[in-house]
C-alpha cells in the first residue's frame, strides 16, 4: 500500500495550465528581440555534390539582408560524434543539406534573397543502404570515416563508451542451445518524431565571447554542454522556451543553433532561426535506420543462451551521436535478455540521406525492433509464449550488464514480471494468445491477432543534477533547477516533491526559468531521469533547506531542531503543535535560507514499460487497423496521475507504436528526396483512428528515493512497433521482417499480390 | 468600443528606410500603393475578439499584405501568438480560429477576405466582465488535457466551435471535430475526456 502524501499521487493542475489554455505561453517563434534578424537556410537539392561555384554578391546587396554565408566564410566549427558536421561545407551530402545562410531583416527577405544566391554543383554518386555504403566502391561521404563508417565512441559517455556486447563464450552458448534460430530484420523506415512546433533556436553574442541560446528546447543544460565545445569554448548561456514537442530531437538543435550562432555573429545582432515544416521534414531528426542479422540460442525452457550477430545502424549524413545511441541500445539488450554470451558488433553507417539523430527510445527502439522478431523465431520453434519468455529473460536483481559507460552494474531494482503478469491479465493474453502465427480470431476476411513488446531502460540513474531551493521568509519556496518544459510536467511534478517536502500548499513553490545562467548543474530531461535523478536531487536540496531552517528556529522554539516540523510555512515541535512559529520569524526579514542537493549517477536501476497491442487485419485490402493497446508499467509511486497517463498514451506518438504500421519517411533512392516531407502525405494517426487505450500501472516502492518513484520517462515508444509487427504476424499466420507493416507488404505476404 | 488604428508610429521595426518590406515591393503586382492611396476604401475592418480594427492594405510593415494569411496577421501585426504556426499548409489544425463562430485555419485564409468578419481566438474566449476561463479552458487545466501545449489553442478552438453548434455530442462527434488537429504528444484521450466534461457543466 502506497504512502498518503499530500501533493505526491495527486492530480494536481499544471503550473502553466493556465498559460497554455489561454494562449500565453511563450514559444520560440513567440519571442521577438530588439533588432532581431532572421535566418534562412539555402538547401541543396542533389543528395551528394560538390559546390564548383557559388555566387553571393546579389543576395548580399539585396536590401535588407545582413549577412550571407557560405562554406567559404562561415565558422570552422564541427558538429556531431566524433566531430564532422561542419557548420558550411563545399560537399553536400543529403537533399536539404545546407548550401548557404542568410540573415535579413525579415524571414520574407531572407527568403527571397536566398533565390538570388547562384551554385554550380558538381554531382556525387551517392549511396542510401548500409551494406551498399560499406562495399569497397561505394561513394565516400566523408574522408576521416574511410568506408562510410562512422569511429566507435562517443565523448559524452566517457573513454569505456559501451561500442558492442562482448561477453561469455558464444560458441559455446551456441552448443548449449536446444533451439537456434537465424534471422534478418530491418527497422528501417526512418520515421520523423515531428513534434508540432518546428525546431527554432534565437542566438545573440555579447560581450568578449558569450553567446545567449534562447532554444525550443527539451533541456537549457544542452544548449550550453553541447554547444560550448562546438563553438570553440564560447561562454553560451541556454535558456529554454516553452517547447513544443521535442521527444527526444530537441534537446540542443545544435546544427540550426550553428546556424544562428554563426549568422548573429557576422551581424551582431539576434538571429532566430525557426525552420518551415518542410525543413523540419527534410533536414532535421529522423530515427536511426535499423538492421540486424542476428543468431540467437535457446533452450526449450526459454533460457537464453547465445546471442551473436551484426547490427548495422543507417544514421544518414551524419552521425549526431549515434554511438551514444548504441552504446544504450547495447545496454538495454542486456537488460531485455539474461544472457551469458554475446557478440553483438554494430557499425554506424552513412549514407546520403537526411541524418539521423537523438530520438525517444535512444538506441533501444530502434534495436529492439529489429531484434525481437529474430527472438521470436527462436520462441517459435520453442513454442514458447512470449509473455513467459520476457518474464523469464527480462533482468533480476543480482544480474549484471554493461552500460553504456562501459561499467559492469548489478542490477538492484524491481522484478517486473508483475507488472508484465497485471499487464496480460487485463489485456486478457491468456484468452487471446493462441499460438505462433494463429489469429485471435477469425471473422470472413477480418483476423485479429495479437502481440507483445517491453522496454526498460538503466538511465533513470544517468548523469548528475545538482538543485537548490531557497526559502523565503514569506513562506514560499523558489526550487533552482535547470528543467524545460517540453511536455512532460515534470517542473511542476518537482515543485510538488518540493511541496511534500516542506508541506507547503503547491502555490507556495516556485520554480526558477530553464536558463543555465541562474541554476546549478543539471542534464536536463535526457533519457528517463527525470523523477528518480532530478527529483533526488530536489528533494535532497529541499530536505538540506528544511534542516537549515530548523536550525535557525531550534533557539527561538527552545527546541531541538530534530525535534522541529514545519506545515503551511510555520514551525513547531513535533509533540507540541500549539507553540509555532512563522518562517520569517526564524529567518528573519532579510535572509533566506536555501539548501543543496546532488545526485551522482546510478545505472543500478530500470524503469520498465509492456505494450500488448491487439490488431485486426483486412487480409482481402492488407489494411491492419490497431483495435487495442494495453501499456502495463511499475512507476514505484505515481507523482502526478495525469502526467504519467499522457507519457505512456504518447507511445503512440512521436515515431512509436505507428512505426509498425503507416510512419515512414518514403526516401526516393533515385533522386534522394524524402517523397512523404510533408503533413498530407506522411501518415499520422488522427482523433477518429484511436485505438482503445488502456494503462496497467503498479506501484512497487523504490525504497532509494524520498517517495519510492522511479517514473517511466522516454521508454513509452519503445515496446510497440514490435509488439504490433508481432500481433500482424500472428493475425495472418505468415512472418514479416520489415517495417512498416503496409497493405502491400502484408497482401505480399499472404501471397496475393 | 473604439476601433483601433493601427498607425506606422506603433511598429518599431522596419526592413528598408522607407518602411516597405524589402522586396515584396516589387515582386507584388495586384497591390494598391501603400504611399498612392491613403483613401479609407483600401482598409480592412475586422473584428479580433470583440475589439475592432481598421488595418491599411499594403506594404508597409504595418499594412496587411495581399499575401499576408491570417494568422500572420494576428501575430505579426497584431501580436496575438496565441494562435500557431505548426505547418503553415493546413494540415495540423494549430492555427485554428474562430471566423463568425465557424472553426477555420487560418494559415490558409487571406486576411484580405476577411473584411467585416470577426476573429476569435484562444486570447479572446475568457469571460470579459468575471475574467473567468472559458468552461473548455478550465477543463482542459482540471484534465491535464495536453503536454507540450503546442496544439491546444487551436483544439480548443475547434472544441468551442462544437459545443457552441452541439452543447451536447457524443464522444464520436469531438473526434470528428478534432480529427483535423495533429497532437504528437498523444493527449487525444484527456481532451475528449475535458471536451465532454466541459460539455456536460455547460448544459
Amino acid at each position: 500500500m502506497a504512502e498518503e502524501y499530500r501533493h505526491i499521487g495527486k492530480a494536481t493542475p499544471r503550473k502553466d495550465a493556465r498559460d497554455i489554455v489561454t494562449g500565453k505561453a511563450k514559444y520560440i517563434d513567440d519571442i521577438k528581440l530588439p533588432k532581431m534578424l532572421y535566418g534562412k537556410v539555402l538547401r541543396s537539392p542533389y543528395p551528394h555534390a560538390n559546390i564548383k561555384n557559388i555566387g553571393t554578391s546579389k543576395a548580399g546587396a539585396y536590401p535588407g539582408v545582413k549577412a550571407v554565408l557560405t562554406y567559404k566564410n562561415a565558422p570552422e566549427w564541427k558538429s556531431g560524434t566524433p566531430s564532422h558536421r561542419r557548420v558550411l561545407s563545399k560537399t553536400v551530402r543529403f537533399v536539404g543539406d545546407a548550401v548557404a545562410l542568410v540573415a535579413a531583416e525579415t524571414k520574407e527577405i531572407a527568403m527571397e534573397a536566398l533565390e538570388l544566391i547562384d551554385v554550380e554543383y558538381e554531382r556525387l554518386p551517392a549511396v542510401y543502404d548500409t551494406e551498399e555504403a560499406v562495399k569497397p566502391d561505394a561513394p565516400q561521404l566523408y574522408s576521416e570515416f574511410p568506408g562510410n563508417v562512422f569511429s566507435r565512441g562517443c565523448r559524452m559517455f566517457g573513454l569505456k563508451t559501451l561500442q558492442e556486447i562482448v561477453m561469455g563464450d558464444v560458441e559455446r552458448g551456441f552448443r548449449e542451445a536446444d533451439i537456434i534460430a537465424e534471422g534478418t530484420c530491418a527497422y528501417e523506415n526512418i520515421p520523423n518524431p515531428l513534434p508540432p512546433e518546428p525546431p527554432g533556436v534565437i542566438a545573440f553574442w555579447e560581450g568578449l565571447n558569450q553567446l545567449t541560446i534562447w532554444g525550443a528546447s527539451q533541456s537549457a543544460s544542452m544548449l550550453r554542454f553541447t554547444a560550448q565545445p562546438y563553438l570553440k569554448l564560447a561562454d553560451v548561456r541556454g535558456i529554454s522556451t516553452q517547447c513544443g514537442g521535442s521527444y527526444g530531437t530537441k534537446q540542443d538543435s545544435l546544427v540550426l543553433l550553428g546556424y544562428a550562432a554563426a549568422l548573429a555573429k557576422a551581424t551582431g545582432r539576434p538571429v532566430k532561426m525557426y525552420y518551415t515544416k518542410e525543413e523540419h521534414f527534410n533536414a532535421f531528426t529522423l530515427r536511426l535506420g535499423s538492421r540486424i542479422h542476428a543468431k540467437v540460442g535457446i533452450k526449450k525452457d526459454g533460457t537464453v543462451t547465445a546471442v551473436s550477430g551484426e547490427w548495422l545502424i543507417n544514421t544518414g549524413a551524419s552521425s549526431e551521436m549515434a554511438q551514444g545511441q548504441v552504446a544504450v541500445g547495447c545496454g538495454e539488450a542486456q537488460l531485455m535478455l539474461r544472457c551469458p554470451n554475446w557478440n553483438l558488433q554494430p557499425k554506424v553507417v552513412g549514407t546520403n540521406r537526411n541524418p539521423s539523430g537523438v530520438v525517444r527510445g535512444f538506441g533501444g527502439q530502434e534495436l529492439k525492433s529489429a531484434l525481437i522478431p529474430i527472438l521470436t523465431v527462436a520462441m517459435e520453434k520453442a513454442d514458447l509464449d512470449p509473455v513467459e519468455f520476457f518474464k523469464k529473460n527480462f533482468v533480476k536483481a543480482g544480474d549484471g550488464y554493461y552500460w553504456r559507460d562501459g561499467n559492469w552494474w548489478v542490477y538492484r531494482g524491481v522484478d517486473y514480471s508483475k507488472t508484465m503478469e497485471k499487464g496480460a491479465e487485463v489485456f486478457g493474453w491468456k484468452d487471446k494468445w493462441m499460438g505462433w502465427y494463429k489469429p485471435t480470431a477469425v471473422d470472413g476476411m477480418k483476423r485479429r491477432g495479437v502481440g507483445v513488446g517491453l522496454h526498460g531502460n538503466a538511465d533513470v540513474g544517468e548523469d548528475e543534477s545538482e538543485a537548490y531551493v531557497k526559502l523565503n521568509p514569506d513562506s514560499t519556496a523558489v526550487l533552482h533547477a535547470c528543467v524545460s518544459e517540453s511536455g512532460m510536467g515534470q517542473r511542476s511534478s518537482l515543485c510538488k516533491m518540493v511541496a511534500e517536502v516542506l508541506n507547503l500548499p503547491l502555490d507556495h513553490v516556485h520554480i526558477t526559468p530553464p536558463d543555465t545562467l541562474v541554476n546549478p548543474f543539471d542534464f536536463g530531461l535526457a533519457g528517463s531521469r527525470g523523477t528518480y535523478t532530478i527529483g533526488s536531487a530536489v528533494i535532497e536540496a529541499a530536505e538540506d533547506a528544511k534542516r537549515k531552517l530548523f536550525k535557525l528556529a531550534a533557539p527561538i522554539l527552545s527546541a531541538k531542531p530534530e525535534d522541529l516540523e514545519t506545515k503551511d510555512g510555520l514551525i513547531y515541535m513535533r509533540d507540541n503543535v500549539e507553540k509555532a512559529i512563522p518562517w520569517r520569524r526564524a529567518t528573519g526579514l532579510t535572509r533566506t535560507c536555501t539548501g543543496q542537493g546532488r545526485f551522482e549517477r546510478d545505472f543500478s536501476l530500470s524503469n520498465f514499460m509492456m505494450i500488448y497491442a491487439e490488431v485486426e487485419v483486412d487480409v482481402g485490402t492488407g489494411k491492419a487497423e490497431l483495435i487495442r493497446i494495453v501499456a502495463a508499467t511499475d512507476c514505484g509511486q505515481i507523482i502526478d496521475p495525469f502526467a504519467l497517463e499522457g507519457q505512456l498514451h504518447g507511445s503512440l506518438g512521436s515515431a512509436g507504436i505507428d512505426t509498425a504500421l503507416f510512419e515512414e519517411s518514403v526516401l526516393d533512392k533515385t533522386t534522394g528526396h524524402i517523397l512523404s516531407g510533408n503533413m498530407m502525405d506522411y501518415k499520422w494517426r488522427t482523433f477518429l483512428d484511436l485505438p482503445e487505450f488502456q494503462n496497467v500501472i503498479l506501484e512497487t516502492p523504490i525504497p532509494s528515493h524520498r517517495f519510492k518513484a522511479i517514473g517511466v520517462g522516454e521508454i513509452a515508444t519503445a515496446p510497440g512497433p514490435s509488439a504490433v509487427l508481432m500481433a500482424i504476424c500472428n493475425a495472418i499466420g505468415r512472418k514479416i521482417t520489415d517495417y512498416p507493416v503496409t497493405p502491400a507488404k502484408i497482401l505480399k505476404a499472404l501471397g496475393k499480390i | 468600443m473604439k476601433t483601433r488604428k493601427i498607425a506606422r508610429g506603433e511598429f518599431r521595426r522596419s526592413a528598408n528606410n522607407d518602411g516597405t518590406f524589402g522586396g515584396l515591393k516589387d515582386s507584388v503586382s495586384h497591390k494598391p500603393s501603400g504611399t498612392a492611396h491613403k483613401n479609407e476604401k483600401y482598409t480592412i475592418n475586422i473584428k479580433v475578439n470583440g475589439q475592432p480594427y481598421e488595418l491599411k492594405i499594403g506594404n508597409k510593415l504595418d499594412e496587411v499584405g495581399p499575401s499576408h494569411t491570417l494568422v500572420y496577421t494576428l501575430r505579426e501585426t497584431l501580436g496575438l501568438t496565441g494562435t500557431k504556426v505548426g505547418c503553415d499548409q493546413g494540415a495540423c489544425g494549430a492555427c485554428t480560429v474562430l471566423m463568425d463562430g465557424k472553426a477555420i485555419l487560418s494559415c490558409m485564409t487571406l486576411t484580405v477576405e476577411c473584411d467585416g468578419k470577426s476573429i476569435t481566438t484562444v486570447e479572446g474566449i475568457e469571460d470579459t466582465k468575471t475574467g473567468e476561463l472559458h468552461p473548455l479552458q478550465q477543463a482542459f487545466i482540471d484534465n491535464t488535457a495536453f503536454q507540450c501545449g503546442f496544439c491546444t489553442p487551436g483544439i480548443i478552438m475547434s472544441s468551442k466551435a462544437l459545443l457552441d453548434k452541439n452543447p451536447s455530442p457524443t464522444e464520436q462527434d469531438v473526434k470528428q471535430a478534432l480529427a483535423g488537429h495533429y497532437c504528437r504528444c498523444i493527449s487525444h484521450y484527456l481532451v475528449i475526456r475535458a471536451v465532454m466534461e466541459a460539455a456536460g457543466k455547460r448544459r
